[in-house]
Parts: C-alpha cells; sequence; structure tokens
C-alpha cells in the first residue's frame, strides 16, 4: 500500500453558501473529526483540506471559491475526477468531554462539523458560535440550526445576522455563565488566538485547529513547521496548552520559501 | 559504544538528520537532535529567496519517497534568526548550501561562515541546480572546481561536498574533490530523477513532473556509492540512502561510513527515527561483541 493520491469521483455537490461548496465522493478511510485530505486536482495542485462531512459510505469537503485552485474545485460537478489521499493529521479528542463549546470563524465551521456530529453520538453538551463577516458568509447555518437548535449563537461583523460583533465576545458572556471541559475552535488565526487567550484567563481547556502552508502533509519535509511542531503530523489540532508555550502562534508564518513572516503581512492566508 | 569523531564532529551518535527533512527552522532541528541525531543538517540555503515547486512535491509510492521540492529557501539572508537560534542545539549543526553558479555558492558559503556552523555540506548533487544542464556534481573536473573556490571562503570550518548517484564515476568524483579540499563526502543524494504517472488522472503525479527518488528502494545504490567512494579517498564518508534501521545502519557503516544520514526513515518511524536506529545498532553490536562502532567502519571491504 502507498500513499499515493486516489482517484475519486464526486458523487455530489452542495452549495453551501455563495462562495462555499462541498463535495462529497466515496473514499474507503477511517477518519477522525479534525483530519484532513490533501486534495489533487492532475495538472493544477495540491492542498491540504479538512473533512467536513465524515461518514461509512462517503467523505466531504468544503471549499470556498477564492484562490485560483478553488476557484476550480468550485468549478466541479458531480462526476468530476480529483486526487486524495490521507486522512493526515490529529483530530480533535472529545475524551473526558461532557460539555463543549465551539467556536467556528468563516470557513472554520467545515472541520467542526464532523465534532459537532461526534459530540452529539457521544451525548456531549454543545454550545456552537458561528461567526462570519455577514449573513451571506455564514456556513453551514441551517444545518446548525437543526442539528443544534437554540445552542446556536450567529455572530456577524456587520450585524446584518445575529449578535452584531466577533465570536469571541459571545465565548465570553457564555464562559460568563457555564464552564464547559473544553472550547474547540477553527478560524482565523488571530480570532483563535482570541479564543485561547480567554480560555486560559478562565482556565478552561481548549482544542485549536491551526493551518500553515504544507507539502507532504506527512511529517517529513518541515515546511509546515510551527515551532518545533508540524502541524500536519503533531496537530493540525493543538491544545490550547501547547499554543501558549507557541513563540509564533497568533504571531508568525512560513511563505513557500520557508521565510518566516507575521500574519499581518501574509495577509488572508487561510484558504478553505 | 556509539560515539562518533566526524571530521572534529563529536556526535553521541553516528546518526545524522538529511538535509531538507524537517530542517526548515532552528526549533524543529532542536527537537530532533533532542530526539536522538547526533548530528542535523539544515535544508539546504540558496543564495536568493525561493518559493521552490507547486505541490504535489512530497510523495510516498511503494518502496520509498519521491520529491520535487524545488530547492524553496529563504535565501542566506534571511537565515540569521535561525543560525542564532541553532546555538543552543544539543547536537552538532552542519549547513547545507546550493547554488547554480560557482560565483553563487562562494556567495553563499562567505555569507553564512560568521554563523560558524560545525561543518559546510555543499550540495552539488541536487537535480535543481545544475549548470549547462549538468549537475555539478555529475563531473569529477566541475566538483573539483566547486569545492575549491568554496573551500577557498570557509578557512577552518570544515566542507563536505554532497555526490549524486547519477555520477557516471562517483568514486573520481569523490577523488577529486578531495584533491580540491574536501574534508569529508557526503553520499548519496536522491536518486533518478525518477516519475510517478497515475493511470486514472492519466498524468504525472509531481507537479515537477520528475523528482528524487529516496528511501529503501535506493538503499543498494547508496551501498555500492559508499563502498566505491571508500576506497577512493581517505577523508570519512557521510553515507546515506534508504538507512531505515539499525541493520542498514551498520550495513552502511560497512560499506564505509563514519556518519549515517536519515531522511526519508522519518516517514516510516517518524522523529523518533534516530533513537530508534541508535539503539538498535546497539543490540547487534552487543550480540555481535563489537565494542565500538568505529571497529565496523569499512569491515565490508577486503
Ligand atoms: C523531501 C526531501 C527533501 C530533500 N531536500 C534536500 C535538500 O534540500 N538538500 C539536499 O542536499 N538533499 C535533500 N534531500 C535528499 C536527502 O538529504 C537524502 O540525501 C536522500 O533523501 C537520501 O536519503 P534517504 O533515503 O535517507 O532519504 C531531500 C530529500 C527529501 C525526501
Amino acid at each position: 500500500m502507498s500513499e499515493l493520491p486516489q482517484i475519486v469521483k464526486i458523487t455530489k455537490v452542495q452549495r453551501e453558501t455563495g462562495e462555499h461548496h462541498t463535495l462529497f465522493f466515496n473514499f474507503k478511510a477511517e477518519a477522525a473529526p479534525g483530519q484532513f485530505l490533501m486534495v489533487w486536482i492532475p495538472g493544477v495542485d495540491e492542498k491540504p483540506i479538512s473533512l467536513s462531512k465524515i461518514s461509512k459510505e462517503e467523505l466531504a469537503i468544503t471549499v470556498q471559491c477564492k484562490g485560483s485552485w478553488s476557484k476550480r474545485v468550485c468549478g466541479f460537478e458531480s462526476g468530476t475526477k480529483i486526487g486524495v489521499r490521507g486522512p493526515y493529521g490529529n483530530g480533535f479528542s472529545t475524551e473526558g468531554v461532557k460539555k463543549a463549546i465551539i467556536v467556528a470563524g468563516g470557513c472554520g465551521s467545515a472541520p467542526l462539523m464532523p465534532l459537532v456530529e461526534k459530540c452529539l453520538v457521544e451525548g456531549i453538551e454543545t454550545k456552537f458560535i458561528l461567526g462570519a463577516q455577514n449573513a451571506k458568509k455564514l456556513l453551514f447555518k441551517k444545518e446548525l440550526i437543526e442539528k443544534l437548535g437554540d445552542n446556536l449563537y450567529i455572530t456577524t461583523d456587520d450585524g446584518s445576522e445575529g449578535t452584531k460583533g466577533f465570536t469571541t465576545q459571545t465565548l465570553e458572556e457564555l464562559l460568563g455563565k457555564e464552564k464547559p471541559d473544553c472550547v474547540y475552535s477553527c478560524g482565523p488565526e488571530i480570532m483563535m488566538k482570541g479564543v485561547l487567550d480567554i480560555c486560559q484567563k478562565k482556565k478552561i481547556k481548549s482544542q485549536l485547529s491551526l493551518e500553515r502552508y504544507m507539502r507532504c502533509g506527512f511529517g517529513v519535509c518541515g515546511q509546515c513547521v510551527m515551532d518545533d511542531l508540524m502541524v500536519c503530523k503533531d496537530g493540525p489540532v493543538f491544545s490550547g496548552k501547547t499554543l501558549s508555550e507557541s513563540a509564533e502562534f497568533g504571531k508568525l508564518t512560513r511563505l513557500k520559501s520557508g521565510k518566516e513572516v507575521s500574519l499581518k503581512e501574509f495577509g488572508d492566508w487561510r484558504q478553505c | 559504544m556509539l560515539e562518533t569523531d566526524f571530521c572534529g564532529l563529536k556526535m553521541k551518535n553516528p546518526t545524522v538528520l538529511a538535509s531538507g527533512v524537517m530542517g526548515c527552522n532552528a526549533a524543529l532541528l532542536k527537537r530532533v537532535a533532542r530526539e536522538g541525531a547526533g548530528a542535523v543538517t539544515m535544508k539546504s540555503i540558496g543564495p536568493k529567496e525561493k518559493e521552490g515547486h507547486k505541490n504535489p512535491t512530497v510523495l510516498e509510492w511503494e518502496h520509498g519517497l519521491i520529491n520535487a521540492v524545488g530547492l524553496p529557501t529563504a535565501g542566506y539572508k534571511n537565515a540569521e534568526k535561525e543560525f542564532k537560534e541553532l546555538e543552543k542545539c544539543k547536537s552538532p549543526v552542519i549547513a547545507s548550501i546550493y547554488g547554480s553558479s560557482i560565483e553563487e555558492f562562494t556567495e553563499v558559503a562567505e555569507g553564512i561562515i560568521g554563523f560558524e556552523p560545525a561543518m559546510i555540506e555543499i550540495n552539488i548533487s541536487c537535480p535543481n541546480t545544475k549548470r549547462e544542464g549538468q549537475i555539478f556534481g555529475t563531473s569529477p573536473e566541475v566538483a573539483a572546481e566547486v569545492v575549491k573556490a568554496v573551500a577557498e571562503v570557509c578557512g577552518k570550518i570544515p566542507i563536505m561536498p554532497k555526490l549524486t548517484p547519477q555520477a557516471n564515476n562517483i568514486a573520481a568524483v569523490a577523488a577529486a574533490c578531495e584533491q580540491a579540499g574536501a574534508n569529508a563526502i557526503c553520499a548519496i543524494n536522491t536518486l533518478g530523477p525518477g516519475m510517478v504517472i497515475d493511470a486514472d488522472a492519466r498524468k504525472p503525479v509531481l507537479a515537477n513532473k520528475f523528482g528524487g527518488v529516496s528511501g529503501p528502494a535506493i538503499k543498494p545504490i547508496a551501498l555500492r556509492c559508499v563502498y566505491q567512494i571508500y576506497e577512493a579517498v581517505s577523508v570519512p564518508i557521510l553515507g546515506l540512502g534508504g538507512i531505515s534501521n539499525g541493520r542498514d545502519a551498520i550495513e552502511m557503516a560497512m560499506a564505509g561510513a563514519t556518519a549515517i544520514g536519515v531522511g526519508s526513515a522519518t516517514f516510516y518511524r517518524g522523529i523518533e527515527a534516530f533513537k530508534l536506529i541508535s539503539d538498535e545498532m546497539k543490540t547487534w553490536m552487543k550480540e555481535q561483541g563489537v565494542k565500538s562502532i568505529k571497529e565496523i567502519v569499512g569491515a565490508a571491504h577486503d
């Protein structure tokens, strides 16, 4: 058995928001929430993408039609072939968790959807804070309402839906009233830095899913390094404890060349 | 038992992290040293910042890895912070340099000697660094020219050209390098280039189409190269290519390697590979009554 990409056919394309598409395909793999696949478009590029749906029959990824690679993927219909390898990375752990708060910003809700599923199956009391720039960009809102009802909290930067403001403000409010066993988060790193700071202050455990530019996906090339950790293999999910000791989290990332730059300089590097 | 003196580098064991594997930043190199590597090699540093190739760049096929990362580098001008942080590394640090002309090799060497790496590896074997379509390390004359030029700027820091198995006569290349001032020889870089095609996609998988082959598949070739080099030079050899376990490492030592590089094995065995390989070497040595690894270097020769 090799780890070369396997060509799979897309079985279904689901339009989520105007700019997010979910692609379903059959790929037999033992996958855990928070893990990712390296997704190859033959002749174009290969990128790490989190699994947004995990079931026995099929897997799915959700992409934002933003960069040139993603725009290409957003044009795909059922029947289109893509290459996938993985799943890679560690995934989220729910061990010992009875009560959870999940915080998603922008396209960060993608890897958190299988986690919601797992929490519900395991009977974990789950609250979900979903944030986006505006109402149109709230990814997986409908599904989350169906699954969580009143336990879904929506925030938008412009107030076009839910509470006007940031997810971190809602998190702070919730943590004023209750004490979950774990806060899970994925989204822009600046937001996650805020989530981490709040959790550290309140002494609540957290698990955050990170992203760095990757090449191999399996812990050899060292491209996706953050401090002495390889995001592809030691992560992409890290504990709040690990990240609170990090010199780079929330501050630095690396370009394809390996050159260190500030997150600001890198701009909006997070591509779904 | 495994203590090794390689060109003045004091190593707790002969394993060395191969260049380009986990070597992008100081913190991870230090972790590899903590995890048991006797010495660590930084990813090859070039003259100017370079992005490298598009993905896919690194793949595992059935019998090893294949890569065309394309020598991404922040460039020597951006290397200061990593070098400074590496001063606290538990194991000796080998810097690796590349260029696409003799001038570029010396420019990079000059740019980093101030940071005093324990040794400088000269990558004249990467398919990405060529002169007139030829990899520097395929010709004894050209290889010697590079080594001579770099030796002139490196002063007391030992230099070690890294050779390619593509050379028609790798022993002749090694001998020419020794003559030109090399203090050690490193062999081998990846083999090939090779290629992987996906039948269903009807396309090459690596974005660069071709890439260097490493891992278990190239071990017999690496052993043959080191064996031939050992007969041709008197400087010590860093032998690598497909070394995955203690027995492989022992065999590499017997071919003539004083230090033993480990790269692709980290895919199969993780960052623990260095400790595992060292422990397995010790087990074998105890069974065989070998007291020091020095006793077996070159043992396979008549
Ligand atoms: C992903 C990857 C990147 C590499 N990058 C470099 C590099 O930058 N410079 C270099 O001299 N060799 C590089 N190599 C070659 C290795 O250092 C080594 O010579 C080769 O892989 C054979 O050893 P192995 O079979 O133990 O991997 C790279 C190898 C791999 C797998």
